[in-house]
């Protein structure tokens, strides 16, 4: 991706063209923040009128996004292959549901225990401890190059998973436990207290998610965008691309890889947390390998190192094993399970293995590769006319939104 | 003591099998530069076949058929994936295996359901005791068989022209491939022996004490990871260590459940990983995996 990098190019240009350009581009200046408020109102007004199936489902994805984004931190902004994201998940799940559950609970052999703090401290205490773990794994991740990494962290997920099992009174084993809802400064996320109605809509446990949803993904998301265009953000791509230079260029590797190792766990804290909230219960099965996987699917498929692209990964990955399910009928081949057609968990299966495999053949760049051609392309008549410089190196979509050019520089590397 | 011995003979067997696996998994890393996460999936595949044609084409057959289909499929995961993205990063290359592993585990888990299929062994299910120590014949054959299996593989390895091309283009790439090797041929190659050499270790895996081809037997396959990179995932030598290793820890930790019955129930399945942990935070590149230098 060295081309759409060639800021020479793009510096040498802009001077002539600006007068020109400024005035046919201004139009296209508003568009984008347009759309992104008209998007943002869409989805705020939502739970007004749609099913509490796409709410639930829009939660989920939230939460998804959370943890797609931090373990594209790590793997696609700084090339440190991690299968350990389920572990983190786990991590924050439990954490939480440990902190603000109640003691006893439905337990006939062993007695679960909990703190009963409100949640909120439950949710910082589960981000917080998942951060932690990630900061102890890290001296092991500092030390492994690559894919011994990625075979490392591995373990990392099957530890996890017998810890889940065995330690009962905190996890609920085997059989898992539920976890509490959500409340914030008394305003409980759940069924009522208080009942809530807007428009006439009753706004019950889906639709107050949901804006918990957007609220956290949203969060996440300007925060991993504001990361990678700072100074430490910069240093980690550097960090992937090559860690001799890194470190010749002031980077202190070590210390890089651990903070970076700390704020995607964090992530995936947070994103376990909302998984609990969206399930209702964490069990051991909910934190296995297949889980890093889809993680790891969600990220290649949206574009490795693009923000953006994790979410839409995250989006697609999430919803539509649950999509499938909602439509079993309607779809042809796939079908509820036990009706002799293809379940839609595994129908989804298939698509997310051979949509990973047509991806890293022919647009290792993901979705926001994708997206990116596709807006280079439509750009293109309009920035030839200015003469000397439309040359090769057509550079102004990297210009004007610097947080997408890693996408394509992880995925070529 | 008879208990330690009985342990560490069963450990050994076990091991053997990991061995086979893991083998597989450092030679396709040797000659590709892929870590391929589609191991454990092929071994199911492989297991799968054989437990599937056992009935109609008898024992022997359909050992047969069903290591060269693990091949095949091994062999059409190279040519048609793997070889089209020679020079990718190891990271792409990886992901793109846990593309394949999703799919074709996907498949053969809805193909076998919830049943566990079982693969006729004429040496069914008895155990022999040697001096008071008992061993699954299903075992004692195991080791028998990965044993001639290892050491055919390392006099070809060493001697055969396969061997040579495979180890000079290990060493250097480029070199090896102005002199004439065809990497391509090489590596495929490569994964074809890998493909039987899981094959063949799953048919020995489903059998004696393992109660027969069930999803399971994939998180099973999945151990011969650490046993690869416990040994280092460029060294052969490592892999047979390794492989052992692996098997003793968890039979240990399986047999000596009482005593580590602080540390969980089941802990024997998890152990592997811890000592995966161990030995990789005091030698980063596994116990006889070449040093990466870096150079400026």
């Amino acid at each position: 991706m060295s081309d759409t990098l060639s800021a020479p190019a793009g510096a040498t240009r802009r001077p002539p063209t600006a007068a020109g350009s400024a005035a046919r581009r201004s139009p296209a200046r508003f568009v984008k923040p347009l759309l992104l408020v008209a998007a943002l109102l869409l989805l705020l007004v939502l739970p007004l009128y749609v099913e509490e199936f796409w709410l639930r489902t829009g939660f989920a994805v939230a939460g998804a996004i959370v943890g797609a984004i931090g373990l594209n931190l790590l793997v696609g902004t700084t090339g440190q292959l991690s299968l350990a994201h389920a572990f983190f998940l786990a991590v924050g799940a439990v954490s939480y549901t440990f902190v603000s559950g109640e003691s006893g609970g439905l337990g006939t052999r062993a007695a679960l225990r909990g703190l009963e703090l409100p949640p909120i401290v439950g949710m910082v205490v589960g981000v917080l401890l998942a951060g932690l773990a990630g900061l102890l794994f890290s001296p092991i991740a500092a030390r492994l190059r690559g894919i011994y990494l990625g075979v490392a962290s591995l373990g990392l997920v099957f530890i996890g998973v017998h810890v889940l099992n065995t330690w009962t009174p905190v996890t609920g084993g085997f059989n898992g436990r539920s976890v509490p809802e959500f409340s914030l400064f008394g305003f409980s996320f759940g069924n009522d207290d208080p009942q809530l109605f807007v428009l006439g809509v009753p706004f019950r446990e889906a639709e107050r998610l949901w804006y918990l949803g957007i609220v956290l993904a949203l969060a996440a998301y300007l925060f991993a965008r504001n990361l990678l265009r700072s100074r430490p953000g910069r240093a980690l791509q550097t960090l992937r691309d090559s860690e001799v230079a890194a470190s010749v260029m002031g980077v202190n590797v070590q210390a890089y890889k651990a903070r970076v190792f700390l704020v995607s766990s964090m992530y995936a804290g947070l994103s376990g947390v909302m998984y609990g909230l969206s399930i209702g219960s964490i069990a051991p099965e909910s934190f296995g390998l297949t889980v890093s996987i889809l993680y790891l699917a969600m990220i290649v498929l949206g574009g490795l190192g693009s923000v953006a692209g994790a979410a839409l990964g995250a989006a697609f990955v999430t919803a539509l094993p649950l999509v499938f399910q909602q439509f079993a009928d309607v779809l042809p081949l796939v079908s509820a399970p036990g009706e002799g057609g293809i379940a839609a968990g595994v129908a989804a299966r298939y698509l997310f293995g051979l949509a990973i495999i047509l991806v890293v053949l022919f647009e290792p760049g993901g979705i926001a590769g994708f997206a990116n051609r596709f807006r280079r392309r439509g750009a293109r008549p309009g920035r030839g006319s200015p003469g000397a410089a439309g040359g090769p190196g057509a550079t102004a979509p990297t210009a004007t939104d610097p947080s997408d050019p890693p996408a394509q520089g992880s995925s070529s590397r | 003591m008879t208990q330690f011995l009985s342990l560490l003979l069963n450990g050994i067997s076990l091991g053997a099998i990991y061995a086979l696996i893991a083998l597989g998994f450092v030679i396709i890393f040797k000659a590709s530069e892929v870590v391929s996460f589609t191991h454990g999936s092929l071994l199911l595949l492989g297991a799968y076949a054989i437990a599937r044609l056992a009935d109609p084409l008898g024992f022997l057959p359909a050992v047969l058929v069903g290591v060269l289909m693990t091949a095949l499929a091994a062999f059409l995961v190279e040519r048609l994936i793997i070889n089209r993205l020679r020079g990718a990063p190891v990271i792409s290359l990886a992901i793109v295996t846990i593309g394949v592993d999703i799919i074709l585990l996907t498949e053969l888990i809805r193909q076998i359901g919830p049943d566990i299929l079982n693969i006729p062994h004429p040496w069914g299910g008895d155990s022999v005791r040697i001096g008071g120590v008992g061993i699954s014949e299903n075992r004692l054959i195991a080791m028998g068989v990965a044993g001639v299996l290892i050491v055919a593989f390392f006099v070809a390895f060493k001697y055969s022209s396969w061997g040579v091309a495979m180890r000079a283009s290990a060493e250097d790439g480029e070199a090896a491939a102005l002199m004439g090797i065809r990497q391509g041929r090489v590596s495929a190659l490569a994964w074809v022996v890998a493909g039987v050499l899981a094959a063949v270790a799953a048919l020995f895996l489903v059998g004696a004490p393992t109660p027969g081809v069930s999803a399971a037997a994939y998180t099973v396959a999945l151990r011969a990871f650490p046993a690869a990179i416990l040994g280092g995932l460029d060294s052969t030598g490592g892999a047979l260590v390794g492989g052992l290793l692996i098997g003793i820890t968890e039979a240990m930790a399986a047999g000596y459940q009482e005593q580590l019955s602080f540390l969980g129930r089941g802990f024997g399945e998890v152990a592997p990983y811890v000592v995966m942990i161990v030995v990789l935070l005091v030698r980063p590149s596994g116990l006889f995996g070449t040093k990466e230098l870096t150079r400026v």
